[in-house]
């Protein structure tokens, strides 16, 4: 700096300039999206490192997992990321079909891609209304929690149930959706465009926003892949992988969709990554509302599949199942399975390891935002601590799946 | 849906996969680390010798599993050995995925870190160490990461109780 006028210069005391200060960001903080704790150790505002210090969420899921009967773990994947619930359900169920080699009847199948996809909108609804808040733009975050609300909605049709829907269990949907639900869809994806136009009006223009995110938070594709980034960080950094094109599960293999790859690596890039996300969900909503396979919901295996409530009334035999499968549960072959399937946040994936009895031995959950905070320092060093709020905001993180 | 193909052991998987890019190269780094091996459910799982789980990597990280995926531990008390732990590694050019076991004894459970491979596997034997008690030598931060520090036990272990504990 050009000292005018021979002011005096200030030189900082002797030793001062090696003294870096150590602060907490949270664990009570609105812009960590929960209970996360981050030491942050900072030269003047320069970021030299940031410790996430986790586990404030902990509730042994994984434990409670093993003394449950394999139907009876569904409502509590639900809550591990409450954003996405129906992607919890759908990977747990697919993991348990895998072991029990279940048809799943194709209605049942479009059916979970439809709602998997409705969660993935309803979790990006809320990272982006979240992460524009956290910039300061705070109009986003009305309009987008004003969409989310009819996901929600449409979620409390099917399932009586807002947030913890545990609506797809093993086998296929708990029950019917009803009569008028996909007309509800219908209508609901219809104006959704528009309104992600206005999100993007809102924002993609807006100095604010850009330079907030533009060139913040660079993390390179081989730091990507080392640090397990999954989902639309990975993206974002350039890597073209989505597992619902590459390793195609629950059907994902009948539709059309694009998978947007920015080579940015920076905030930014994420932000329009997930933003392209979003409208390529509504093209795949769109695709399973018209090709939607009449049929049934439930794969046809009485001994595993809860009988329909008006059955179970009136027959002696689905009363008979229904009293076995609730009080006994069902036996599952011996051995290990991973389903991984690609959630809002990125790559979800269940491992489950079976003694051949009614209750599961091991149940493992591989959530994306669990590895995804190990690339924090890598993209917050050498930035203000300013730009960490973005960059938090930007990597999509849920503190109940990293604690579980 | 027709009968799902099960190898069990490691000469049926060499005689039916050994054109799978993953027994290729385990075999031809050392067969001999390699101590058993199985196909079910349509994933392959290969055990691996405790001491040269680094070495596989390395080498399955040259193979093409470019991608840590997954780590995670079985607790299989009161059998010996004890500990499984489960690596499941991803190929993204290959599209396929290959899980590592490595079967540990009870008394004192250790195995080398594989944070030189892959960095991403921190938080993971973090996890491991804390909610196991299995040890990972030459781990940058070998901390518990769910629990407090002054934590006592290791709740995923089968011999520590669902409720009633303290």
């Amino acid at each position: 700096m050009a000292n005018p006028a021979g002011m005096p210069v200030l030189e900082p005391a002797e030793g001062a300039r090696d003294q870096h200060m150590v602060i907490n960001m949270g664990p009570q903080h609105p812009a960590t999206h929960g209970v996360l704790r981050l030491v942050v150790e900072i030269d003047g505002e320069i970021i030299v490192r940031v410790y996430p210090e986790i586990g404030y969420l902990h509730t042994g899921i994984e434990k409670t997992c093993e003394a449950k009967f394999y139907h009876q773990v569904v409502p509590l994947t639900d809550r591990i990321n409450y954003l996405d619930p129906l992607a919890n359900n759908l990977c747990y169920a697919l993991a348990v079909e895998k072991f029990l080699s279940l048809d799943i009847p194709p209605k049942a199948q479009w059916m979970r891609v439809l709602l998997a996809e409705l969660s993935r909108l309803n979790s990006h609804l809320i990272w982006l209304g979240t992460h524009a808040m956290d910039i300061g733009a705070l109009t986003v975050f009305l309009y987008t929690f004003r969409e989310r609300e009819d996901i929600l909605r449409l979620f409390e049709a099917i399932s009586g149930q807002r947030m913890m829907t545990s609506y797809i269990r093993i086998g296929g949907l708990a029950l019917e959706p009803p009569l008028d639900f996909l007309d509800r869809v219908q209508a609901f994806i219809r104006t959704l465009p528009e309104k992600i136009d206005e999100y993007s009006n809102l924002l993609t223009g807006n100095p604010i926003f850009r330079n907030r995110l533009k060139g913040v938070g660079i993390l390179s594709a081989a730091d990507a892949i080392a640090l397990g980034v999954t989902g639309p960080p990975l993206r974002a950094s350039g890597v073209d992988w989505d597992l619902r094109r590459d390793m195609p599960y629950s059907g994902y293999e009948n539709f059309e969709f694009n998978v947007p790859v920015s080579n940015d690596c920076d905030c930014w890039a994420r932000y329009e990554v997930r933003l392209i996300e979003m409208r390529e969900s509504v093209k795949i909503i769109q695709q399973a509302l018209d090709g939607m396979p009449e049929g049934a919901v439930k794969a046809d295996a009485p001994k595993i599949v809860l009988p329909d409530r008006e059955k179970m009334k009136t027959q002696m035999e689905a009363l008979i199942h229904h009293f076995k499968i609730v009080t006994e549960g069902f036996a599952v072959p011996a051995g290990e399975v991973y389903q991984g399937i690609e959630c809002g946040h990125g790559q979800m994936g269940y491992y489950i390891v079976s003694d051949g009895t009614a209750k599961p031995y091991r149940v493992h959950m591989r959530y994306p935002s669990f590895p995804v905070l190990q690339a924090l320092e890598v993209m917050a060093k050498g930035r203000m601590l300013a730009d960490l709020v973005a960059v938090i905001g930007s990597i999509d993180i849920v503190l109940g799946e990293i604690d579980r | 849906m027709s009968e799902p193909i099960q190898l069990l052991g490691k000469a049926a998987v060499l005689e039916t996969l050994g054109d799978h890019a993953a027994v290729q190269a385990i075999v031809a780094w050392n067969a001999e680390a390699l101590t058993d091996a199985k196909f079910d459910f349509g994933e392959l799982t290969l055990t691996i010798a405790p001491e040269q789980i680094r070495a596989a990597c390395f080498t399955l990280q040259g193979a093409g599993y470019n991608f840590f995926e997954d780590l995670t531990a079985v607790d299989w008390f009161p059998r010996s050995p004890r500990f499984q732990l489960s690596y499941l590694l991803l190929s993204l050019a290959m599209k396929q995925r290959v899980r590592l076991r490595v079967m540990l004894e009870e008394a004192s459970p250790a195995v080398e870190s594989i944070t030189p491979v892959w960095a991403g596997a921190n938080y993971y034997e973090r996890e491991v160490f804390d909610l196991f008690g299995i040890r990972f030598e030459e781990h940058p931060n070998l901390r518990r990461i769910m629990l407090p520090d002054e934590w006592k036990g290791h709740p995923l272990r089968k011999d520590y109780p669902v409720e009633g504990y303290r």
